[in-house]
Formats: structure tokens, sequence, C-alpha cells
């Protein structure tokens, strides 16, 4: 954003009146953004924060999208024979909703808490990589629409968000909503990807002075598990999108059976993927609530080294699974029995997690806090979840729960009742660090409870309806095949479809609770949980530069520890200050100049090259070419410009009254 | 900290001087070129049971030589190998398993 | 005040402050290669299994010329030496030398693609086109990639030619060079597997 530098005086460094920057001279054919206000400022920002708060509003949207095709769906199957959807709407619809839910909703809000408070958390003023990171965001927004391109253009994807060969072939998925969906995947991919070896290198490179990897937060643990998966993971569904692709567009024979093609070549190339994909979801919502339930159960987490080393374990299994997607496509009992021991190995570290969670909470003087409540609906909706997980791995028995809704109800309940509500547990912690306010506690209350029987309510009976038969992906139930009694598939239909409606209003209450924030919410105290971890030591927004001193770091849970000591006698720990007089310490001792890197154009002007490139595969080489110029034409302009813009660019407006080329902070 | 002492410090950290004159990266050129017709060779001599593993030994070998010198992996920080040698080790653990699932092996 | 600005920036691109003390952007290629392997290895799978599969056209052996592949494999092997010696040139600030080899190495690889558009050009005239089997399909998309990862790397090192010549580089100049030089290297040993399974070893 800016170069800053402070005056040798001790003067307060408050947010009174912001010094524009405006660029005097010009860099060869376009000037840096570096004075960029309003929108621009944020188009072109490299700045994590604001790359993380775009991250959070992109997949939010996409999360009402989302939400919307699972009520439509909800709709259809509420009663027998539904005719509210045809049946190849209905296919587009849980396409889609997976589709958009896992790639741009989860990995995405993942994402915004991952370059809000990575960073942060380790003490850092940015990441390693600022305009790659902005790359990122605009590609994960480029993918996001030309995924979703398709409803206007011929219709959506409508093969599943794993798109299993043939039926994903030309012949049996003959609109354009696949094609669509394969670039829109490739293009959130690199996205991925790039973002993957931005935040691993930031996690090795970017600590405080102090920090070993052993001191770090559990959620910095968690993201950089989880951006190994992806850096590994991702380049196999990158090979499948490529194989699809040229089937669907060039003619290749990849996965056409008449040629001697084997459809189980792409459910390997998926799965290798994917499940290290499930790790990727889950992860980073486990790495919330490990800061959540300490803070407010008032005591350190329990086994920190097992909750970090199980971490690693879940990622590096999680390479050795994946076929247990595969055990009803006829793999023989060999691969079958080798991966269902794996996968029943794989549930250890994670119940390892668990119980270093209920220990955690045990002995302690536990504050209700939303954050709280949403945490503690995690460790037990995710137990739910993961023990029905288990009873896949037992390959005679998932033989009979495959493609019935009994799986549907076991990935709802890891995923919502696991990821969704580790995200909101986040939502309600980190809040008014981001914006400097207090979500309202009654209206989560609302929500934390109204989503729990939601939740319960639509996906509790699936497991049910899918040991009644009730098979996936099928646009109608009939009253034949409804079963006898009265506690049939009928009515196990219609409760859920009723609890997808509560749980709508749930979302709503959320965001009810958001806007009333926005236009009066409470302003939040710096440190209004008493939290542990460095994030907290900043301003609320934090400035732009973070940390107005980088922290040395002495102690696991650092902030904590500088907030209090251990008192010999008693065995206790007692305050020797507080947040807001620790932040104020800083100010006080900040440093004399802080350098930070300049606004881009070329990260959005490269996002956009990527894309162009992409659709040109579905309509034509002038697109290619065009898209392919644009790449080049923009590396060239990356590579050229220096990480800040040269002092010529910056005009410093105040002589000599002391104050210059502050920039006032986020809010 | 003033820039000296920062660069000593990260080359201390980064890799030891340069261990290898360019005659010394001819000479590893040489071997691999060597090694490549080796392998040619059983294009046009019967190998009989030696065909499959010696060909695979000398690709590993070429594999490992350019890695470890023309790319100075074996020189450098630890943590460059561990990157690159955890994605091909999941790499090759991956796909062999995958192709084992289609009976590749046993063909 | 301009000083100590350039001082930090100087710094920062540096990458000596880190907390390993390792390079960002070095480190970053590791891990870019290192998840190119699995890339490469889904493509190399790929075409093991589906090698044999011809429904129709030429069979692997039938259109394989192991000397004329022998001799771009040789020409790309020495690419990798010309790169490492354009490395060192740089380590010792000698621009010339490091244009000189970055340039040689450069037209090797340019060399190797124009090997391969005349395998493939022949090939095709052979009956092996693009869709004709599986073989002939997982064939193109392997070999294609990786000639399309050479043709990039022949534009970076001519780029960084460029860069060097017109003194324009930001940052560590012989890092970047070492960076291009490992991308290079990478792409070379993606064939060193391709020439022994693809080639070599009988479908």
């Amino acid at each position: 954003m800016a170069i800053i530098e402070r005056p040798s005086s001790d003067v307060a460094v408050t947010a009174t009146a912001p010094a524009t920057v405006t660029p005097t001279s010009s860099q060869g054919a376009l000037k840096r953004p570096v004075s960029a206000r309003g929108w621009r400022e944020w188009l072109f920002t490299v700045d994590h924060k604001k790359i993380g708060i775009m991250y959070g509003v992109v997949a939010m949207f996409f999360f009402i999208v989302g939400g919307v095709e699972a009520l439509l769906i909800r709709l259809q199957l509420a009663a027998p024979e539904g005719r509210f959807l045809s049946a190849d709407q209905y296919n587009q619809m849980f396409t889609m909703h997976a589709t958009t839910m896992v790639f741009l909703f989860a990995m995405p809000m993942a994402a915004a808490f991952a370059n809000y408070f990575l960073p942060l958390q380790i003490g850092a003023r940015d990441v390693a990589f600022p305009r790659l990171n902005a790359l990122s965001l605009w590609l994960l927004v480029s993918g996001g629409i030309v995924l979703n391109l398709a409803w206007f253009l011929g219709g959506a994807a409508d093969g599943g968000w794993f798109m299993y060969a043939p039926n994903s072939g030309p012949v049996f998925s003959p609109s354009n909503g696949v094609d669509f969906w394969t670039v829109g995947l490739q293009i959130a991919g690199i996205a991925s990807l790039i973002g993957s070896i931005n935040l691993i290198v930031t996690v090795l490179n970017m600590r405080a002075p102090g920090m070993t990897l052993m001191k770090m937060p559990v959620f910095t643990w968690m993201i950089l598990v989880v951006q190994f998966l992806l850096v590994f993971s991702l380049p196999v569904i990158t090979v499948a999108l490529v194989l699809l692709m040229f089937q669907r567009e060039y003619g290749a024979t990849f996965f056409d059976v008449s040629a001697g093609a084997d459809p189980l070549l792409w459910q390997h190339l998926f799965w290798i993927f994917g499940h290290p994909e499930v790790y990727v979801l889950i992860l980073p919502a486990f790495g919330i609530i490990s800061e959540v339930l300490p803070t407010f159960a008032r005591k350190p987490l329990f086994g920190y080294p097992f909750v970090v080393f199980s971490g690693a374990a879940i990622g590096f299994v999680g390479f050795g699974v994946w076929a247990h997607h595969m055990f009803a496509a006829g793999l023989g009992p060999v691969s079958v029995a080798v991966f269902s021991i794996a996968t029943m190995a794989i549930a250890i570290p994670t119940g390892v997690k668990i119980f270093n969670w209920l220990l955690t909470m045990w002995g302690g003087k536990i504050w209700y806090s939303t954050a709280m409540k949403f945490a503690i609906g995690l460790v037990m909706l995710f137990t739910v979840g993961g023990l029905s997980g288990v009873t896949h791995s037992v390959a005679p028995s998932t033989t009979q729960q495959t493609d019935t809704y009994y799986i549907v109800a076991h990935f709802h309940y890891v995923l919502f009742g696991g990821m969704v509500f580790g995200l909101f547990s986040g939502f309600y912690y980190w809040w008014p660090k981001v914006f400097g306010r207090m979500l309202n506690e009654r209206l989560g209350s609302w929500n934390f409870w109204l989503m729990v029987i939601g939740m319960n309510m639509t996906f509790g009976p699936m497991h049910i309806l899918g040991l009644q038969g009730q098979p996936r992906r099928m646009y109608q139930w009939t009253e034949a095949r409804a079963g006898e009694g009265f506690f049939n598939l009928a009515f196990w239909n219609v409760v859920s479809s009723i609890g997808s409606f509560i749980l709508a209003v749930s979302v709503l209450v959320f965001l009810v609770n958001v806007w009333k924030t926005w236009r009066a919410g409470k302003q939040a105290p710096l440190d209004p949980w008493d939290a542990r971890t460095l994030e907290w030591l900043t301003t609320s927004p934090p400035k732009a530069h973070n940390f107005d001193r980088i922290p040395v770091v002495h102690h696991l849970d650092e902030f904590f520890h500088r907030k209090y000591e251990e008192d010999t006698a008693t065995h206790t720990m007692r305050p020797v200050t507080d947040g807001a007089s620790l932040v104020e310490e800083e100010i006080r001792n900040a440093d004399a100049n802080i350098h930070l890197p300049s606004s881009s154009y070329w990260p959005l002007v490269l996002a956009v090259g990527i894309s162009t490139l992409g659709l040109g595969v579905l309509y034509g080489v002038p697109v290619m070419v065009i898209g392919a110029a644009t790449v080049l034409l923009s590396s060239f302009g990356w590579v050229l410009e220096p990480s800040v813009a040269p002092e010529t660019d910056f005009e410093d407006p105040s002589h000599g009254d002391g104050h210059t080329k502050e920039v006032v902070p986020l809010g | 900290m003033d820039t000296a002492t920062a660069e000593t410090q990260g080359e201390a950290h980064d890799e030891k001087h340069e261990h290898m004159s360019d005659a010394g990266y001819i000479r590893i050129a040489l071997i691999l070129a060597a090694i490549t017709a080796l392998e040619v060779s059983t294009y046009y001599i019967d190998f009989g049971p030696f065909f499959m593993p010696s060909l695979m030994i000398m690709m590993v070998a070429k594999f490992v030589m350019v890695v470890s010198y023309f790319m100075h992996l074996k020189f450098d920080n630890k943590v460059f190998s561990f990157l690159f040698y955890t994605g091909l080790a999941l790499a090759l653990f991956v796909y062999i398993v995958a192709l084992a699932t289609f009976k590749f092996f046993l063909q | 005040m301009a000083d100590t600005m350039h001082a930090a920036a100087h710094a920062a691109d540096h990458g000596h402050h880190s907390a390993t003390g390792l390079s960002n952007n070095k480190l970053a290629m590791w891990l870019f290669l290192g998840s190119e392997c699995l890339l490469f290895g889904g493509l190399i799978s790929t075409y093991m299994l589906y090698r044999g599969r011809v429904s129709d056209g030429p069979h692997p052996s039938q259109v394989y010329d192991i000397p004329f592949t022998s001799v771009s494999s040789f020409v790309l092997l020495m690419s990798s030496l010309t790169m490492v010696l354009a490395v060192t040139s740089a380590q010792r600030n000698d621009d010339s030398k490091t244009n000189l080899w970055l340039t040689v190495t450069a037209l090797l690889g340019a060399t190797f693609i124009g090997g391969q558009v005349y395998e493939f050009t022949t090939f095709y005239r052979e009956g092996m086109g693009f869709t004709t089997s599986l073989f002939t399909s997982s064939f193109y998309t392997l070999t294609g990639f990786h000639g399309v990862h050479v043709s990039v790397g022949v534009i970076l090192l001519l780029a960084t030619v460029g860069i060097i010549k017109r003194n324009k580089v930001t940052g560590n100049k012989a890092e970047s060079v070492e960076l291009v030089g490992l991308y290079w290297h990478f792409v070379d040993i993606v064939w060193i597997v391709i020439f022994t399974l693809v080639y070599l070893i009988p479908a």
C-alpha cells in the first residue's frame, strides 16, 4: 500500500487525517495504482487482509447460491412424484449445489480466514507473495463466474460434482454445462495451487523471531497441512480435467469404452484428489475451533503436540484412502481390503483430536459465547458424521450404503456439522478483530440453535432414508416405493425438507446479524474474549502493516503469556496487563521504517488472461490467442515491476509537518 | 542488523559455496551421455532378463544425478529436498497403487 | 530517508531475513516442481495404462523411431549442461557469459521442440492422429504437455536474456537465473522418464 515514515518525535499514530498519496510521474505506460481509493483500492490491492475479506464476501455469496440450489432440491423431494424440477434440472441442481459448496464456498471461505489471520498469527506483515495472493483471488472469482455462466448458456453441468465418466462425455452429457465446469474448475484449481505455494512459503519463512513451528497456533498449523494437501492433490484433478476436456473438445477417447477405455481411470484420478480435498475442507474448521475452545474454556489447548501431529497424520494418510469412494466400482477384494483398513486407520488421528478438544473443555470455566457454542456443536456433530464414516470403511456395509442417502447424511454431518459450524464459530470469534464491532450475541444464539435444529432435521433423517433404500441423485421418489408404515420415505423426506428451510432461516438470522452490526454494531474492545494468540496484538481492525513492531515470540500462546504470569505460590496464572495496554505499548515502540508492497494491476489482468485462455478451449482459437497474448504481456509486466513502486510514484503531500505518507487502515 | 552480516548469515543457511567447477558439471554431463548411450543400446542389444531392471536403474540414476548435481539439491538445504521428494514420493505411491488396481503389474 | 527505504526494499528482496534463512522464491519453485511430479505422474500413468489399447491406427512399435528420439533426448540432456553453465556464470556476475549460455540452452531446447514437431508430423502422416486410439491420445497428451513445458521454458530463457541485457532484473539476478534453471532441469528429468517408459520399453 504505502511506505510509512514515522516522525522521530513521539506522536500517537491514530487514524486522523489520512495523507492522500497521488502519483506524480508515470512509470512506463501506466502508473501503479498506489493512490487508489474506493473500489480501485480493493481491485488492485495486494494486502492480505483486504484479499481475505473479498474471499469471504465471494464465499458468502456462493454459500447462498449453493443453499438456494439445495432448497430447490429439497422442494423437489418433499413430496412423491415431485414436479417442481424436471429430471434434467434436478441433475444440474445437485451437481451445481455440490460444486458451488465445495469449490466456491468452502475453499474460498477457508482461504478468507487463512489469508486474513495466518500472517497475523505468525507475526508477519503480509504473505510471502502478495501479488500472487491477489492473483489467486481473481482467478477464484473468474472460475466461479465461468462455472455459473453455464446456467445462462444452455444449462449447467449435470454429471454430479464428481463427474463420473463416461457419463460426463459428449455422448451422455451433450450440453456444454460440463465444458464450463471443466474450464471453471481448472481456473479455480490454479488459484488454489498458487495460494498453497504462497502460504507454505509464508509459514516457513515469515514467522516472527522466536516463533518456532511448535509455537505456532493450531489454526496456522492446520492451514499449513491443508496447503500441502492442495499442492500435491490439485495436479491430479488437473490431469483428470484435461483428459475430460480433450475428450469433449477434441474427440480424444480417454473415457470412451468402445475404444477400450476404462471408466475407473477417471474415478482414480478424481478421488486421488477428492479424498485429500475433504481434509482440505475440514482441517481449517478444526483449526478454528482449536483456537476458540481454549479461549472460551479459559484453559490452554490440551495436548498441543498431539493435535498438531494428528493433523499432519490426517493429511499424510489422507493420500492413501481414496479408493474407499470406489468400493462398489468393482476393484476386486484385494484393493478393497487394503483401502478399507487404511480408511479405518485414518479415524484414529481424528479421534485423537476429538479427545483433545473434550479434555480442553474438561475442568475449564466455560463461557458459552456464540463462537463457543458453534465450536462445541462441531465437536458433537462431526463425531456423528465421523461415526457414519467409520461404517463406510467397512466394505461389506458400505456396499449397501453406497449411492444411498446414508452417504449424503454422512458427508453433510461432517461438512455442515463440522466445517460450516467451524466457520461460523470463526465468524463470531474473529468478527471484532476484522471489523471492529461485535456481532450480536442474542441473534448469534438464535443463529446457532436454529442451525443445530435445522441441520439435524435436514440430515438426520437421511441416515434412515438411506437405510430404507432411497438412492442418491434420483429426481423423484414415488408413493409405490415409499415403503410401509408411517415412518417411511414420505415422512422422512418431508421432515428433511422442513429442516432445510429452518436451516435457511438460521442463515438469514446470521445475515441480519451482519447487517445490523454493520449499521450500528457495538464497538469492539481490542481483546473482547481475552484471547491467546498474536492476531489479537493489533488494533481492531489491524492497521495496514499489521504490527507496529514485529513481536518477538517466547511462548506458545504468546499473547496470553504477555497478559498473564504464573503465580508460583498458587500455580495459577494471574493477569499482569491487558490486551489494550499491550497494543498501546506496541504503538509507543513502533518501528521507524515499515515498507509494504504496492498495489498492482497485473494480478487482475493476468487472471482475466488465464480465464480467456480457458474459455478459448470452448470458443475457439481466436479467443485462446487473445488469452495467451494477455497472459504473456501481463507476465512480463509483472516480472518487470518491482514489488514496491519507486519513490517517484508517491508524492509527499505534506512537506514538513512531520506526518508523511501514513495510510489510513481499513474500516 | 547490517546487510553484510545478514548476507553471510543467510548464505550460511542457504548453501555451501559452489562445490562443483564447470569442469565438474561437464564430467557429470559426460556420465549422463554415457548412460544415455547405454540406454539406447538396449534397443539394439538383447539384454534378456536384465532389460527392464537395467533400464529402470539407468533412468533413476540419470534422474537423481540431474536433480542432485545440476539442480544442486545435494548441496542445498534439506528443506528443498523434503519439498521436492515428498511430491515425487506421493506421485510414485498414488500412481503405482492406482495402476496396481488395474492389474497393470501382473501382465 | 531514500537510503533507508532502498535498504529496506533491498533486504526484503534478498530473502535473507526469512525465518529459515532460505529464499522465498526458491522455496516456491521447489514446491511447484514437487507438485508437477503429480501432474506428469498422472499423464504418464494414463499413457502406461492405455499404451497397448490400439483400437485403430498404428501400434507404438510401428511408429517410434528410437534413433531419432535418442538424438533429441541427447540434445535436451546437453541443454541441462549449458543451463548449469549459465547459472555458474550468473553466480560469477558475468552477464555476457550468462546470456550466451542461456541462449545456447534456448537454442538446444528449440531444437528439441523442432524434433518433436518433426516426429509428430511424421506420426500423423503414418496414420497416428490425436483421436485415432487410446494409445495415440495418451501419447500426444503426455508428450504434448511436456513439449508445452519446454516451449514455455524457451520463452523463459529468452525473456531472461532480454531482461538481463536491459538491466531490468528486479531482485537477485543470480537467483533468477538459478530458478529458471530449476524449471529447465525439471523439464529435462521428466523427459528422462518419458524417454525410457514411452520409447525404450516396448508396449
